[in-house]
């Protein structure tokens, strides 16, 4: 009844909502929804058109149901005339209704803008509001496509209203994070940035966000604000609790502003002006100095504005790190809230300190408080709050109070919550090592730290102590007995006995003097703890044996007992069965020579960076390595910055052993006559030539076997990257001289190992280089062994490998450096990691350079990768291959050559090149059996390439045509190039 | 092994909760209440999987009754004790509604340790249960020791449905077929699916332990006799015997009879019970035959003809003859003109219901309605939903026609003569539906 009661209250909708409350299921619901329906739609029929408050009540009823999760597909149109009513209520619903419902529908939202323009030039403030909120609340791009350059001229007009002023900036900021590309400011922006002198708080409050958001895309336009920003602030700050009446909360005079203030200076270095730098040092003064003031009330809302407003401050205190005589106030002030009652301010609190920790002004002050944080991580309720008094005790930590911290720590990690140990004991290991001052804390750290958190100690870190073990020698024998006391306790974590098996291995020795620890005692303790291992841990144990073999002649009977047994001899586990196999061979064939130059000491590791610290690094995320980085930047104090980041397995004990150049290098049966026919003479050929002594059966298998060593050694991660520092290394200190251009034959030694991957690169009157290679997928590896032909030594030998062209990005080769020294007729190893990353056609550059009696030899080869050596074969049948040939239709993916025989056209010479090149060779598919089919998949990082070939030789025209088709062109082009030279 | 019984209102309240098995917690009837009862969607299915829970419920009026386990349970099996659940509420106190409920929970509790036994099904059969579960309270403790022991033979013994020693002075019997008909049919007239699916319902008032033997006109009894000689007989009653999809029985049925020569002979319970099931797809008499006609007048206007034949004989009355038109969603006003009966638009449903009272076999009735439809700004075309009608008729659509039914008491003196019968036949709607 529209008559009865026209005012703002619509009857008929309360009676609606209702009677929708009192449905008893969703049945009547629904039923109660489409009876409503029904009465409008036959409403909105009606001939006679409708009032504005029957309009406004239906639209209004739309709205709920469709609020109620019903669809709506009609009303719109009502909904939109309701906008041009002069009505505040009928046009708010009109608003309303559209910012819900309205999709971007082409129609309408043209009706729609037109309205919201007619409104924005209205001269009526309430109505521009209703239309800027309505704009801000949908947001879309057509939005902003229309009203982007209409809001700044509100927004700056000197007739706007303060409210609308308000709104605009909202509504403009809104606009310029959905769409950025369509807010120009350009012309407005000092006009915007003058907004923040404005009478009217609550216009500066809006118009600061706007700037803030701005501001931090392109600074440089909005750098004046930072004057006016710090006299606002100032003037806040100043003032007194009564002078903005409205905009004080809680006696705290404008705090929403003051904190946007402050946050808006902190997207910009320090002021330079002297005057304004002076003011607002003066304000963050004032800031503090009103922290230290009594409350003026008791209410928590008028310490929790003041605290944010303390905070933010805090934060451009830190954010500026110049001001040292406020950092160490804040500090202080800080240093307060430790105690406070309220944990959110004592976690506030902790994370601040965490960042003015690294702040080197502020650190001394920081450290004063470390009773109070060591006392919250012990006694917090809150995790959270633990968590950050943990990370506030790393940061501060340094050389003068580590070991306290590193015992607090410790100590508290055996009540520590589950969920931040494994942090913890990162932390733990990485403060242990930087600021060890003798090595025997530092182990007995780790080592209790294994003992307390076991469980949570990665690979890493007892990785790090063996490093670090074995490069000091000062501390080896300190840690063989901590080591062989700790393995003593009756129940100890497989990481323990990891380390203590390494260890004792190792320098089992150094504590061998003693009854108590004789080298069967030592023996007896690492086998009792043998079985309650894992496999990767029994592996190392049975290192551990042999190198006691070593070590210890007299235990020899008893560990070659052990070895025999059926549980290590017939394990199921094949690592640990061919260990225990080949370890007994070695110990009963073998002599004593030979056996110490295979087990030799570990050599010490290259010194590094901790992968601790890595792993911390990645563990939390870039926000916090910023922090630690920093500290490494300022206090490079860790002198222990040293040992390489192999993961000390042994059969990476072994390998380093046999690729270290030795004065015993003849035992290893590299020859200078003939050092690459003895092709193999990594660790494989150690092991097969000391096998072949043993006897034809024992040789074949170890042949069959051969590079099992290789496949163990660890290919982490890890390792790949060192290679990746060494060669950078080894790229920054070049001998003086440029590379020689490559050599003129250095094609036709590329092309000789188009189908071959083993062989002799090249040699001359001076040197030899051979080359072992082994593909899989996209990876290669590729040995290169530098045989020295004479018997001078080679002096400074250095090889670079480098890419012609845009080879860089397609493909990846890193390379460890060699040793400087050659000697005469010795022979040395290079290894190369490959990957190819996407197809390429040019080969890399080995660069070779050394002194020959004075004389530098500086030469270049094309290194022999291929791209044929990424094949992967494919079998298929007949009909697949066809199918596939003929999907390789297009004209650019074929690639044919027909050309003369270079060499004897014999099937088997032709069948065994084939083979080589990488491609499966497919009989019986060619209908014409002369003809060779082979089909392959290209494998880079990126994609796979198919390859499919066909060869077709003419014996009597001594002529073959070759025809490939590959589904990348590139690649067609590139294959046919290579194998037209092969055959 | 029904892990746990819970029964609750519309809003989600539990009214009773019963749990059989421990491997049913607490949570269970939060969990059925929150994802069916107030889910967002509506719930099609009758078995919900929550948490691998298997909840079964079915829905009576505002009440819903959930039986859940965790175990791979057969769910033909709950749902047909969760229907025999509501046959036994009912027949003590009953309409099932959240009031009766509420005032009978100690009868309900009472009956669920009952018929449930670890979550096993036990004997549900209304009158031997109201032999000792009984409304009155206090009174059942004065059963006499005989009365006691005869309740325990007879729950424990051969025939559990029925008592010993039951005397009426007149020997009546009632039986009922009812049968409802469901029929989907393109607009053109081609029956696209139809199936009856019927009841045998008896009422029986009979002395001693009466031995009743059953027939009706199956086609395969039929043929047999056929075969067996009586020819003519065959001749005549061949043409309207039918063939029965599948039946199931009261438990009360021999079955190794049923399998062996296809007579249906049982002891009847005493009062009401329903003594067969069947459903038939063959040959099925088709009562009303609907004749939709929808011309679509421009973007805002429908015009809907309808016209419904009635087919059978001439004598009989249909009742309650209702047909539902669907109506599009953007509809904004409706006229209807009717030869017979009222028709009107329900806005709350989106259709136009016209009823008929009754109407004779062999005659047929229009409606025709104009609507105006709104238009809207989206493009979806109206789905077209299906005309249903619902009616009853006097007869059974399957063609079933019971052909005896035989009482022999060997042990009292009353012949199959002088027992009293009575036979009716009901078919109604089940859903009848047409396309436009």
């Amino acid at each position: 009844m529209p008559a009865v009661s026209k005012g703002d209250g619509m009857r008929g909708l309360a009676v609606f909502i209702s009677d929708i409350r009192n449905c008893k299921s969703k049945e009547a619901e629904i039923k109660r929804i489409n009876k409503e329906l029904a009465n409008i739609r036959s409403k909105f029929k009606g001939d006679k058109a409708l009032d504005g408050y029957s309009k406004k009540k239906y639209v209004c009823k739309l709205l709920f149901i469709f609020l109620l999760g019903h669809d709506i597909d009609f009303g719109h149109m009502e909904a939109v005339n309701l906008l041009s009513s002069n009505k505040y209520t009928e046009k708010q619903i009109g608003y309303l209704f559209i910012s819900v419902l309205v999709n971007s529908n082409s129609e309408l939202i043209r009706l729609i803008n037109n309205a919201i323009k007619n409104d924005l030039s209205s001269r009526n403030p309430t109505f521009m509001c209703l239309a800027l909120h309505c704009i801000a609340n949908v947001g879309s791009r057509e939005m902003a496509e229309a009203f982007a350059s209409e809001i700044p001229r509100i927004l700056v007009a000197g007739d706007t209203m303060d409210s609308v002023k308000q709104s605009a900036a909202l509504c403009l900021l809104r606009l310029y994070k959905t769409s950025p590309d369509l807010v120009l400011m350009g012309e407005w922006t000092s006009r915007v940035v003058h907004l923040l002198n404005d009478q009217h708080m609550g216009v500066v409050t809006a118009a600061i966000s706007l700037i803030t958001c701005l501001s931090q895309k392109n600074p440089d336009e909005f750098k004046t604000c930072v004057s006016l920003a710090v006299s606002r602030l100032s003037r806040i700050v100043s003032s007194a609790s009564t002078d903005l009446q409205d905009y004080t909360y809680y006696f705290v005079p404008a705090p929403w502003l003051s904190c946007k203030l402050l946050r808006l200076l902190q997207c910009y270095p320090p002021p330079e002006d002297g005057a304004v730098k002076g003011r607002l040092v003066e304000c963050l003064e004032t800031i503090l100095n009103k922290a230290q003031e009594p409350p003026k009330s008791k209410k928590v809302q008028h310490s929790n504005a003041k605290n944010a407003i303390l905070f933010e401050a805090i934060a451009l205190i830190i954010h500026y790190d110049s001001e040292p005589n406020l950092l160490v106030r804040a500090c202080n002030q800080l240093g307060q809230f430790l105690q406070h009652r309220e944990t959110n301010l004592r976690y506030l609190a902790l994370e601040s300190m965490c960042t003015l920790a690294s702040s080197e002004f502020s650190h001394e002050a920081v450290k004063t408080h470390i009773e109070t944080v060591i006392n919250a991580l012990k006694t917090e309720r809150d995790v959270s709050v633990r968590q950050r008094a943990a990370d506030l005790l790393y940061a501060m930590c340094d050389r003068s109070n580590a070991k306290q911290i590193v015992a607090e720590m410790l100590s508290y990690l055996e009540t520590a919550d589950y969920s931040i140990r494994e942090e913890m004991v990162l932390k733990v290991a990485i403060l242990a090592e930087k600021y060890a001052v003798d090595y025997s804390w530092y182990v007995d750290t780790i080592l209790n730290l294994i003992r307390i958190a076991g469980d949570y100690v990665s690979e890493e870190v007892w990785y790090r102590v063996i490093q670090i073990v074995i490069n000091r020698d000062d501390v080896q024998g300190y840690a063989a007995k901590t080591v062989f006391e700790a393995l003593q306790a009756p129940a100890c974590h497989e990481n323990m006995v990891k380390v203590g098996g390494y260890i004792l291995g190792e320098f089992g020795n150094l504590i061998a003097g003693d009854p108590r620890s004789s080298p069967l005692v030592q023996f007896n303790l690492l086998h009792s703890k043998f079985h309650l291992c894992s496999v990767p841990t029994r592996a190392l144990l049975l290192s551990a044996y042999i190198k006691f073999i070593n070590l210890f002649p007299e235990t020899k009977a008893t560990i070659q007992e052990v070895l025999r047994c059926d549980s290590q001899i017939r394990n199921s586990d094949v690592e640990l069965q061919q260990r225990a196999v080949e370890y007994l061979k070695l110990s009963s064939i073998a002599s004593t020579d030979v056996l110490a130059t295979v087990l030799e000491e570990m050599p010490p590791f290259p010194e590094r960076e901790s992968s601790i610290l890595a792993k911390l690094k990645k563990k939390k995320g870039p926000g916090a390595v910023s922090v630690t980085e920093m500290e490494d930047g300022k206090r490079e104090g860790g002198e222990l910055n040293g040992g390489g980041d192999r993961g000390p397995d042994a059969s990476a004990m072994a390998a380093s052993n046999a690729s270290t150049p030795s004065p015993s290098a003849d035992l290893l049966g590299i020859r200078p006559a003939a050092p690459v026919s003895a092709a193999p003479a990594s660790v494989g050929s150690l092991l097969v030539d000391v096998f072949s002594e043993a006897g034809p059966a024992a040789s074949s298998a170890a042949v069959n076997d051969e590079g099992f060593l290789r496949d163990l050694e660890p290919p982490t991660e890890t390792s790949d990257s060192l290679l990746v520092e060494g060669s950078g290394d080894s790229d920054s200190a070049p001998p003086s001289e440029d590379p020689a251009p490559p050599l003129s034959e250095a094609d036709e030694l590329l092309n000789k190992f188009v189908c071959k991957n083993n062989g002799v690169l090249f040699e001359n009157q001076l040197l030899q280089i051979g080359i072992k290679s082994e593909y899989r997928q996209n990876l290669g590896r590729m040995y290169l062994f530098y045989g020295n032909k004479t018997s001078v030594q080679f002096a400074s030998f250095t090889t670079t490998v480098s890419y012609p062209g845009e080879l860089q990005s397609q493909l990846n080769v890193q390379s460890k450096p060699v040793e400087p020294l050659v000697e005469g007729g010795a022979q040395i190893q290079q290894v190369l990691n490959i990957e190819c990353l996407t197809d390429f056609s040019e080969a890399p550059l080995l660069n070779i350079k050394f002194r020959y009696g004075g004389a530098l030899q500086n030469l270049t080869l094309k290194l022999p990768v291929t791209i044929n050596k990424f094949f992967q074969p494919t079998e298929m049948a007949s009909q697949d291959f066809f199918q596939r040939w003929k999907q390789l239709s297009q004209p650019q993916q074929e690639a044919q050559k027909i050309f003369k025989a270079n060499n004897s056209m014999d099937t088997e010479v032709l069948k065994a090149k084939l083979l080589g090149l990488g491609m499966a060779l497919l009989d019986n598919v060619d209908p014409n059996p002369e003809n060779y089919v082979c089909a392959g998949v290209i494998q880079t990082k990126g994609q796979q390439v198919g390859c499919l070939l066909r060869l077709e030789p003419n014996a009597q025209a001594q002529m073959y045509r070759l025809t490939l088709r590959c589904s990348k062109d590139s690649v067609s082009r590139r294959l046919c190039e290579l194998l037209a030279e092969q055959f | 092994m029904i892990g746990g019984l819970f029964i609750y209102n519309h809003k989600g309240e539990v009214l009773i909760s019963r749990v059989y098995r421990d491997d049913i917690g607490r949570n269970a009837v939060d969990a059925f209440r929150v994802n069916v009862i107030h889910a967002r969607q509506q719930v099609r299915s009758p078995v919900t999987n929550i948490a691998r829970t298997s909840f079964f419920h079915v829905k009576r009026s505002n009440i819903w009754l959930a039986a859940v386990t965790k175990q791979n349970v057969n769910a033909a099996m709950v749902f047909e004790f969760l229907y025999k659940m509501c046959d036994v509420m009912t027949a003590y106190f009953g309409k099932i509604s959240e009031e009766n409920i509420k005032n009978n929970f100690v009868l309900i509790y009472e009956l669920l340790d009952e018929i449930l036994d670890f979550g096993y099904p036990q004997n549900s059969e209304t009158g031997a249960l109201k032999t000792f579960i009984t409304q009155q309270g206090i009174k059942g403790q004065f059963q006499t020791k005989e009365e006691q022991s005869q309740i325990t033979s007879q729950v424990t013994g051969q025939i559990g449905w029925r008592r010993e020693g039951i005397k009426y002075r007149r020997n009546e019997l009632f039986l009922d077929v009812l049968e409802s008909v469901n029929l989907l049919m393109s607009p053109q007239g081609q029956v696209l699916s139809a199936h009856v699916s019927g009841r045998v319902v008896m009422k029986s008032y009979l002395s001693g332990m009466p031995e009743c033997k059953f027939g009706m006109n199956d086609k395969i009894v039929i043929d047999k006799q056929g075969k067996g000689g009586a020819t003519d007989d065959a001749a005549k009653s061949g043409k309207q015997s039918i063939a029965i999809d599948d039946c199931t029985f009261h438990q009360c049925v021999r079955l190794s009879k049923f399998d062996s020569e296809r007579s249906i002979s049982f002891i009847p319970p005493d009062g009401e019970y329903e003594l067969m099931r069947y459903r038939t797809t063959k040959d099925i008499i088709l009562p009303f035959r609907v004749i939709p006609l929808v011309r679509e007048v421009g973007r805002t206007k429908l015009e809907v003809k309808v016209v419904i034949k009635s087919n059978f004989k001439p004598s009989l009355l249909a009742q309650k003859i209702e047909v539902r038109i669907p109506t599009p969603l953007n509809t904004s006003g409706v006229q209807v003109i009717c030869m017979k009966g009222k028709a009107k638009y329900k806005a709350s449903e989106n259709a136009i219901v016209w009823k008929i009272k009754r109407m004779a076999g062999m005659k047929e009735s229009q409606i025709s309605a104009e609507i105006e439809l709104l238009p809207t700004n989206d493009k979806k075309k109206w789905a077209r939903p299906p005309i249903s009608m619902n009616f009853e008729v006097p007869f059974a659509p399957s063609g079933l026609k019971v052909r005896y039914l035989k009482v022999f008491e060997s042990k009292l003196n009353y012949s199959d003569h002088d027992v009293i019968k009575w036979v009716r036949y009901i078919g109604r709607s089940g859903i009848y539906e047409t396309r436009c």
